[in-house]
């Protein structure tokens, strides 16, 4: 389903990488793995079309990503390093915001729900300034409690959280798979990711 | 369509409901502008009242530009702007979403507090109508010109006074028929001419800026 | 068709038009000595003194064409603007980057020889006049365009901003223009025109457009030159200026 030929990353004047390719199908998660500065979240951002490679292309459905435009945005769910959030906002209304923004049906209890799960209950109502970094990465990784698009981009999702909040997140990349999504996704941690196959690339 | 620019209008207003700091500043720096223009030339009222439109109307657009730098900005740096860029809408109407809220919090009460100073300029009554009524139709324009610039210079060093070079050249326009309808109506001539010129232009910023802003946004997050 | 098609791609790479710049630049400078020397000899010692405006006239020689190219360089910019962002050529780029800077010049000359025609003529160095007030704002749009090229580090990112900034500014110029004149007449400005003189005399003409020809060819001598250091500013890291650079680098190390 997603596919990437033959691709090239420029950096300034640097070159990151070249001549990277891979395919993945539904049910199937690929790690992203490299040192620092190797270009992971370059490849990332390539892969949502928020960056255009040097060379190569990336296919979506056997059809590039640039033809399909709108029709590729609505099957992917991208989440940065960047956690997206509203300082000013309480985590309920940030979770609220984008999903209108990104015209998901999510309704009040469907997001009160979400942060349940993410542990934030009991903090819905209060600004997002005043939470720690670990709990405001929880409030943007409670946007994949409902997601139900094909394709997940992850950048360090594992990045500032407990223990208890990995395996939380570790079992929603689990059963988004099941359900057969792909996921692609940067980490230096090993997590255990049950069910779904695991594929690796290395980069640099 | 319209769904998306609601949500993002509403999104835009709740945050800066939760800032009014920045609205009330710039509000502010317009009226000590214009209040300095009178102590720079003299309390005469019948060369205050010649000066008038222009004085009030330059210093809504520099009261414009404060709020541009931060159109944005904010979205850049907490990786929303990302986020936005990626709905499955064309990025253009996430932008003129973006320019409407601007407006209301920054063109909106401009408009609504010039008759105020005008006040100050010895301004009769047709007078302030007449410039309420421009600064309502024109301002929009500065929020889509503006969001032009604000795009091409996001994350550039420098970025706030670059903002202002880029953009101030492009509302000359809005400033001759802006100034030039209050103008009119002091000098007797009446302002239909330039309000439907002001309304022409406003139309078309708010029609093309939007596709311009979003093409500008696209090579900036890239 | 095709053929030519493809060829006009070979040279829009920076790697073949290097070369080929390098060619055409010493012709160019040539033509523009030649066409300079003939339309100021005309301009000085042929054409008529004219009747009302005396000897001071003579300025239009070099305020017209500069006035012309400043324009007309914008809309060539733009047009290298659109191109870049149609087929993402690097080229494209930085052409639109070689022209500005020569652009602006022609703006500064026209508004310049524009005051010291206006001295004698109207009695003042500036005066609010529609044309001086559009030509004025031409130079802060080049100004702009300039310092958003120089203040974004990525060179790709500084063609593309600076690209659309370019075409932002030709759909904007008809319309301040446009807003210019109606000021101008509301407000009683200046009714002389620079470039109105009565029935110009056939001389004069073509001393103009001899300085005319002079300033195209000016223009893209230099625009070449400056487009030339700019690709090997740019692509330094590459193999082929590696090659072309090689010895001189070699004696500096």
């Amino acid at each position: 389903m997603l596919e990437a030929l033959n691709l090239e990353c420029v950096r300034g004047e640097r070159r990151l990488f070249a001549g990277v390719g891979f395919r993945l199908e539904g049910g199937e998660m690929l790690y992203l793995q490299g040192r620092n500065g190797s270009g992971k979240t370059s490849m990332l951002r390539m892969l949502c079309g928020l960056t255009q490679p040097a060379s190569g292309e990336i296919r979506w459905r056997d059809r590039p990503i640039g033809k399909l435009g709108d029709d590729f945005r609505a099957e992917l769910c991208y989440l940065g390093h960047l956690n997206a959030i509203k300082e000013e906002l309480t985590p309920l209304e940030n979770l609220l915001a984008s999903a209108r923004l990104a015209e998901d049906a999510l309704d009040e209890d469907a997001a009160l729900d979400a942060l349940e799960m993410v542990g934030l209950r009991g903090r819905e109502d209060l600004a997002c300034r005043y939470l720690s970094q670990g709990q405001k990465r929880r409030v943007a990784l409670a946007r994949l409690v409902h997601e139900r698009r094909a394709l997940w981009v992850l950048d360090e999702p594992y990045v500032a959280l407990d223990t208890a909040a990995v395996e939380l997140v570790a079992g929603l990349i689990g059963a988004h798979l099941q359900r057969g999504g792909l996921a692609v996704l940067t980490t230096h941690q090993t997590v255990e990711v049950r069910a779904g196959a695991v594929r690796e690339l290395r980069l640099g | 369509m319209f769904a998306l620019i609601r949500a993002v209008v509403g999104r835009d207003l709740r945050l800066a409901m939760r800032r009014q700091a920045d609205i009330v500043s710039a509000l502010f720096f317009f009226i000590i502008v214009v209040s300095l223009f009178p102590l720079g030339i003299g309390p005469e009222p019948d060369l205050l009242r010649k000066l008038a439109p222009g004085v009030l109307w330059v210093a809504a657009l520099l009261a414009t530009m404060l709020s541009l730098p931060r159109l944005f900005a904010d979205d850049h740096r907490d990786g929303t702007l990302e986020q936005l860029a990626l709905a499955p809408q064309p990025l253009g109407l996430v932008v003129l979403g973006k320019v409407l809220a601007h407006w209301l919090v920054s063109g909106l009460p401009l408009a609504l507090l010039a008759p105020v100073l005008g006040i100050q300029f010895d301004l009769d009554a047709d007078a302030l109508w007449v410039l309420t009524g421009a600064l309502l139709i024109g301002t929009p324009a500065l929020s889509g010109i503006g969001a032009i610039g604000a795009a091409l210079t996001l994350g550039v060093r420098g970025g706030g006074v670059l903002l202002s070079l880029l953009v101030l050249p492009l509302y000359i326009p809005v400033l001759i028929f802006g100034a030039g309808a209050v103008d009119a109506t002091v000098t007797g001539m009446g302002a239909q001419a330039h309000l439907s010129l002001l309304g022409a232009l406003a139309l078309g910023g708010l029609f093309f800026a939007p596709w311009a802003t979003a093409a500008a946004l696209r090579i900036a997050l890239e | 068709m095709n053929n030519r098609l493809i060829n006009w791609f070979k040279y829009a790479s920076p790697q073949s038009f290097y070369p080929l710049a390098g060619k055409m630049i010493p012709w160019f400078w040539a033509l523009a000595a030649v066409f300079g020397v003939a339309g100021l000899y005309i301009g000085f010692l042929v054409a008529p003194t004219d009747a009302q405006q005396g000897e001071g006239y003579r300025i239009i020689f070099l305020h017209v064409p500069a006035s012309w190219m400043s324009m007309f360089i914008y809309l060539v910019m733009a047009g290298w603007a659109a191109l870049g962002l149609a087929y993402n050529t690097r080229l494209s780029g930085m052409m639109a980057q070689a022209l500005a800077p020569t652009g602006a010049l022609f703006a500064f000359l026209s508004l310049w020889t524009g005051a010291l025609w206006g001295k004698p003529m109207w009695g003042a160095w500036w005066v609010w006049d529609a044309r001086l007030t559009s030509e004025l704002i031409l130079l802060f749009l080049y100004i702009g365009f300039i310092a958003l090229q120089s203040a974004i580090d990525d060179p790709r990112r500084a063609d593309k901003a600076g690209a659309i900034l370019a075409l932002v500014g030709v759909v904007n110029i008809p319309i301040i223009y446009f807003s210019v004149k109606w000021w101008n007449t509301l407000h009683q400005g200046a009714s002389v025109s620079l470039t109105k003189a009565p029935s110009m005399a056939q001389t004069m003409l073509w001393g103009m457009l001899l300085c005319a020809l002079a300033c195209w060819m000016y223009s893209i001598a230099v625009a070449l030159m400056r487009a030339r250091s700019i690709m090997l500013e740019r692509e330094r890291h590459t193999e082929w200026v590696r090659a072309l650079l090689g010895g001189k680098s070699a004696n500096q190390e």
